[in-house]
């Protein structure tokens, strides 16, 4: 695998380290120092690499520049809440503390061009100068004319400076509609299951084998396969239930090579640990305290999406049974469900094309302030006065987002509404209040 | 200051300083400031202030103890986590996953103005034992990520960091040092904290180990979870995560709804970077049981609700709002109302100050005295002689008026105890027919004379069928609920009950004697299965059904009746309705409609009651109307707005203007036969129009496209 690695610009010893803290992404890694090309020639002014989370793109470039000792600056553009610190960081990982603070307040990328040309001429390049942005889709949604420039800042500082962009988004989508300088575009496929499998064995826990180790992540991995490929949380799995695994080992009824009697062991609880850590039901530590706890009472611990219980004033249960009917009953049936004498309507009949399919199905459709105002005070068993307090409670339902507010434009002018609660919430909510909802349910009918 | 220009223009006149000087008032004077009653008002003043004062120290006293165990449980969670912090360079597992920022879910409950408190208390705590830094965010503080990361910096380093770059020259102008917005500068400074913190002397003072305080988490306190911008929150943890193995954090999240909003907010790339665990606080409706528990159903205060301003309350809280600290403001409200309306609320005091209170009364208080509802009553169940005394003999009222309050006082002292135990009792029973609550049972009392009340007697008819064990248990806890009352009378029903429940346990040993009495039922049973005659086995039926009709009853069931007669006894001695009490009408508060009226307010009736009949807030006599219709001397606006009640969905804008000016012109007095008779001139047209717009602002209609010259009403609905 070394063979890959080799480069005159670069010294071999070098190589080889690099090479052996990058596993699995040795053709990666071997493309991208053929576009660096050697230190102090000029390389290509921008790279654009993308793959999918976990693909190793930051690591490789991290131990790349880092073990090769190259001048760069690694910037994650989530950080960057304004272009100040953005600039600022660059400046400061280039050229030191000195240049970062020659930036005005709030600088304008002139000022940043300006400032890095300056420094520029007073610490040439010897060698290659290295930008690199993790999560560049960022970069999008700050100054229109941000990305641009960094795609060509090559020739704008005049400066041996290669910006690499890092994203989980193809390039397609960042193409501005102004056109811009093509980045070299560089793919991070996807790790395969062999590749996992070599990854993952690497950290071994100092106290067993390898072998075991590695015995151990072909059976996480058998589990978890099918339904999640992220690197990151595999690892965090494998932690997680590497204890599990050992037990029998540790109370002397197994050998380490037995690994049938291992696989039998460990498998019911993967399993288990695929519908509650791996969704964040429960938390890491709860998970590890309920390993210790075990058989006793392991249904002590409930997920977060077990709790879906909500308690809510008297009024505003209705308000929401209001919202919901409204919601999902078309306007035109209100008649029928809440007149007293609303003569026979027929379904079929009655229904305009679009309608006859589930309203359900279709989702929550608005409705005007109005309209849930008259439905809440015809279902609501006793007259109440429109106070105040009615109206706040609508809003502190909008604010804990059962209800949600369709386009803000104007708050005064017939404000409308969308119900955003399950079937499930509003059926419980109206068994508290006796409240037969799908009885008044077109659906239903 | 010179406001000659060429152009027109405005001008801005800054007040001058010396309005400024006005002297502002202070509590007290608003109090006065047209109050009932001039004589003594500072003195209620002062008696209404130290009994909110005491109520206000007992209700967070209150609050502090329930919220105790959930807050200990999030102190336990922060120093758990700290501490594994501290081991995870050696632990193998705990490396593995050192990047998890801990996580505490908070479920609070949809009483969002109660929860400033409670987070208010958490912080304190978390500052005196885990860590000096916390940090809390509210979401309206942090509507973009920037304003976040801004309030959290500022918050935890105390000084001012500079965002945006209009503010930067407002910061820069102060002598504070502005720093960059970002969470490395954050790190850096909580490096530089923590190694200076190690060098002893200048350390805060912490109960915790040592190796804990080199590195104290810095907590983040999200207070209204559901408010936030998903976005800035996940943008927010990212960021966060990429500093956790430098910066301890920690993360509190306030939940309204419940803890599944946490998945719709955050992608699982943002959830699996948290180690989510939950805490459930206690739900509100508990909360006001112990409060009312505590602050009302309590001789301690003087200050009484009655049935209907404490049934505005509750209703409040269980129909809208499900907040504890606003039922706390109504009772102040209904506090504040009693001392500053009710001239006798001097009396509404301690026993000892009351009894001195009454001597102090003057000649007017002691009139209003006899004006008394209840002291009337009173006085017409007294003899003649004693009926003139009492009205014309100052002092002998006086002293009368003291051993009245007296009186008052030991009602209160027996009736909360006995309606406490009649709760026991009634509580377990099926259905509930006195309520599960004792707030209920509380209310039922307050209104009128509870055994009078159907569900009363059904429940004392549940009573009578209870089984013995659950009788003598409850009956256990009446005795030792009246033990701990210190009044003759209850010392009495203790001592009585306790007999009655000694006589229960005799009754256990003496069980034989029932058996040999089953023993009798059953040999005549058998007596009856010797029979085969139709007409003999009908006869001893029907002996049998006499006998066991008019059977002598077991004693198990003679001692129940006893107890029940015993208990209802005590019932029909103390939980009389306090409008029976002489003098009631010093300690209770009554006007419900004042309360509602403040706390429950219907912006939009008053709106409607002040257009179509605009007398009732101007009291104008020249407005007075019959009902449903309005005068022509009227506003403009009311008048539009009659006119506009008269019309469909869309109004034409041209004859409602010409109705406008045929009632306005009768109002002038023009003769309706002249020519000039409904004629619109410039005045009545802008007047017209000023009405109109103003109708619009008050949201009554809004102009449309639909069609020219008209306007969209918005209500519906007619005269």
């Amino acid at each position: 695998m070394a063979t890959l690695l080799q480069h005159p610009g670069y010294e071999e010893e070098k190589l080889q380290k690099v090479a052996e803290k990058l596993l699995c992404r040795e053709i990666q890694a071997g493309m991208l120092l053929l576009l660096m090309g050697n230190p102090q020639q000029y390389s290509y002014p921008s790279v654009f690499i993308y793959g999918h989370r976990s693909s190793g793109k930051s690591h490789l470039m991290h131990i790349l520049l880092q073990e090769l000792e190259l001048p760069h600056a690694t910037i994650s553009c989530v950080e960057c809440v304004s272009v100040a610190l953005l600039f600022e960081q660059v400046l400061l990982s280039l050229f030191g503390c000195d240049a970062a603070s020659l930036l005005p307040r709030s600088p304008s990328l002139s000022d940043f061009v300006r400032i890095y040309r300056q420094q520029c001429a007073q610490s040439p390049a010897k060698q290659t100068r290295y930008i690199v942005m993790e999560k560049a889709e960022l970069l999008r949604d700050m100054d229109a004319n941000l990305l641009p420039v960094f795609l060509r800042l090559q020739e704008l500082v005049e400066d041996n400076v290669t910006v690499i962009l890092l994203s989980e988004i193809v390039w397609d989508k960042f193409r501005p509609n102004t056109g811009c300088f093509e980045p070299l575009l560089l793919h991070f496929p996807d790790y395969s299951k062999g590749e996992l499998q070599q990854i993952l064995s690497k950290d071994c826990h100092p106290s067993y084998s390898a072998e075991f180790y590695s015995s151990y992540i072909k059976i996480l991995l058998g589990v978890f396969y099918s339904v999640c490929r992220d690197l990151r949380e595999l690892r965090h799995l494998a932690a997680l239930n590497f204890s599990k695994f050992c037990e029998p080992l540790e109370e002397g009824k197994v050998k380490e090579s037995d690994t049938h009697k291992l696989w039998r062991n460990i498998e019911p609880h993967l399993k288990k640990a695929m519908q509650t850590v791996y969704l964040r039901e429960v938390s890491s530590i709860q998970w590890e305290e309920m390993q210790q706890m075990e058989e006793k009472e392991t249904g002590a611990v409930r997920g977060l999406s077990a709790h879906t219980h909500v308690e809510l004033p008297y009024y505003s249960k209705f308000l929401l049974i209001a919202a919901y009917l409204a919601s999902y009953n078309p306007a035109r049936t209100d008649k029928r469900f809440f007149l007293k004498h609303h003569g026979k309507i027929r379904k079929t009949n009655f229904l305009k094309k679009h309608e006859k399919t589930s309203n359900h199905l279709l989702g929550p459709k608005p409705f005007p302030l109005d309209r849930l105002l008259a439905i809440f005070y015809s279902v609501v068993d006793s007259r109440v006065a429109p106070t105040a307090s009615i109206f706040s409670q609508i809003s502190s339902l909008v604010t804990l987002h059962l209800l949600t507010q369709v386009g803000h434009d104007d708050q005064l002018d017939v404000p409308k509404f969308k119900c955003a609660i399950s079937m499930d919430f509003i059926c419980a909510i109206s068994r508290t209040v006796n409240f037969d909802i799908v009885r008044y349910l077109y659906d239903f009918l | 200051m010179s406001t000659s220009s060429v152009s027109k223009g405005c001008f801005v006149f800054k007040p001058t300083a010396k309005k400024k000087k006005k002297k502002t008032l202070g509590l007290e004077d608003y109090f006065i400031h047209g109050c009932e009653g001039d004589e003594n008002r500072e003195l209620r003043f002062k008696l209404c202030q130290d009994l909110w004062d005491k109520i206000k120290t007992d209700t967070e006293v209150l609050q502090d103890e329930l919220n105790r165990k959930i807050l200990d449980s999030l102190l336990d969670f922060t120093r758990k986590y700290s501490s594994t912090r501290q081991h995870s360079a050696e632990d193998w597992a705990s490396r593995m996953r050192a990047s998890e920022i801990p996580t505490a879910a908070l479920v609070l409950g949809v009483n969002v103005p109660d929860h400033d408190m409670t987070f208010q208390s958490l912080s304190e705590l978390l500052q005196q034992t885990v860590t000096p830094y916390v940090a809390s965010v509210q979401a309206k503080e942090c509507g973009a990520l920037k304003h976040l990361i801004q309030r959290v910096l500022e918050r935890l380093m105390g000084t001012v960091v500079s965002v945006d770059d209009e503010e930067a020259e407002h910061i820069s102008t102060q002598h504070h040092k502005s720093v960059h917005c970002s969470l490395s500068t954050l790190c850096d400074w909580y490096n530089t904290k923590t190694k200076k913190s190690s060098t002893p002397g200048k350390k805060r003072s912490c109960p915790v180990g040592d190796q804990q305080q080199q590195q104290p988490p810095v907590v983040i306190i999200f207070k209204d979870l559901e408010a936030f911008n998903p976005k800035v929150l996940q943008a927010f943890i990212l960021i966060c995560s990429r500093y956790v193995e430098q910066l301890p954090l920690m993360f509190i999240f306030g939940i309204a709804t419940s803890p599944s909003t946490i998945q719709h907010m955050l992608p699982h790339s943002v959830s699996s970077l948290l180690c989510i665990e939950l805490f459930q606080s206690l739900s509100c409706t508990q909360h006001l049981a112990t409060v009312i528990d505590k602050l009302i159903l309590t001789p301690h205060f003087p200050f009484k609700l009655s049935s209907k301003v404490l049934q505005v309350l509750i209703s409040i809280f269980l129909y809208h709002d499900f907040s504890v600290r606003n039922f706390i403001k109504g009772v102040q409200l209904a506090l504040l109302e009693h001392f500053h309306s009710q001239p006798l609320s001097v009396l509404c005091c301690k026993k000892k100050e009351a009894m001195f209170n009454v001597t102090q009364l003057s000649h007017l208080d002691l009139e209003r005295v006899r004006q008394l509802a209840s002291f009337r009553r009173y006085v017409e169940n007294q003899e003649p002689q004693e009926q003139v005394k009492l009205l014309m003999d100052d002092t002998h009222l006086q002293e009368v008026c003291q051993k009245l309050i007296k009186g008052l006082h030991k009602y209160h002292k027996n009736y909360y105890p006995v309606l406490r135990s009649l709760h026991t009792l009634t509580s377990s029973l099926p259905r509930y027919p006195l309520g599960k609550q004792i707030r209920e049972l509380h209310l039922l009392c307050l209104e009128k004379n509870i055994w009078e009340n159907e569900d009363y007697q059904s429940a004392m008819k549940l009573l009578g069928l209870l089984a013995k064990d659950e009788l003598v248990a409850s009956l256990q806890r009446c005795a030792e609920i009246l033990e701990q009352v210190k009044s003759k009378k209850m010392k009495n029903a203790h001592v009585q009950l306790q007999d009655l429940l000694a006589k229960f346990k005799q009754l256990d040993q003496s069980s034989d004697e029932t058996a040999a009495n089953g023993e009798e039922i059953t040999s005549s049973v058998k007596s009856l299965q010797k029979k085969t005659d139709l007409f003999h086995l009908q006869k001893t039926l029907l002996e049998m059904k006499e006998s066991r009709r008019f059977k002598k009853l077991s004693p198990f069931e003679i001692l129940r009746n006893e107890a029940l007669e015993f208990m209802d006894a005590l019932v029909r001695c103390h939980l009389s309705p306090p409008e029976s009490q002489t003098l009631n009408e010093v300690c209770y508060y009554s006007s419900s409609v004042v309360v509602r009226h403040h706390l429950n307010a219907t912006p939009r009736t008053s709106i409607q009651a002040a257009l179509s009949s605009p007398y009732h807030y101007l009291q104008n006599d020249s407005l007075k109307t019959e009902d449903g219709t309005v005068s022509n001397t009227a506003p403009d606006i009311c008048i539009v707005y009659k006119l506009h009640l008269e019309c469909g969905r869309l109004i034409n804008l041209y004859d409602w203007l010409q109705a406008y000016a045929t009632v306005v012109c009768a109002a002038e007095g023009n003769d309706p036969d002249s020519d000039n008779f409904g004629k619109v001139d410039e005045i009545k047209h802008v007047r017209f129009i000023q009405a109109v717009s103003e109708l619009e602002f008050l949201g009554f209609i809004k102009s449309t496209r639909q069609k020219t010259d008209h306007v969209a009403r918005l209500t519906w609905g007619g005269c």
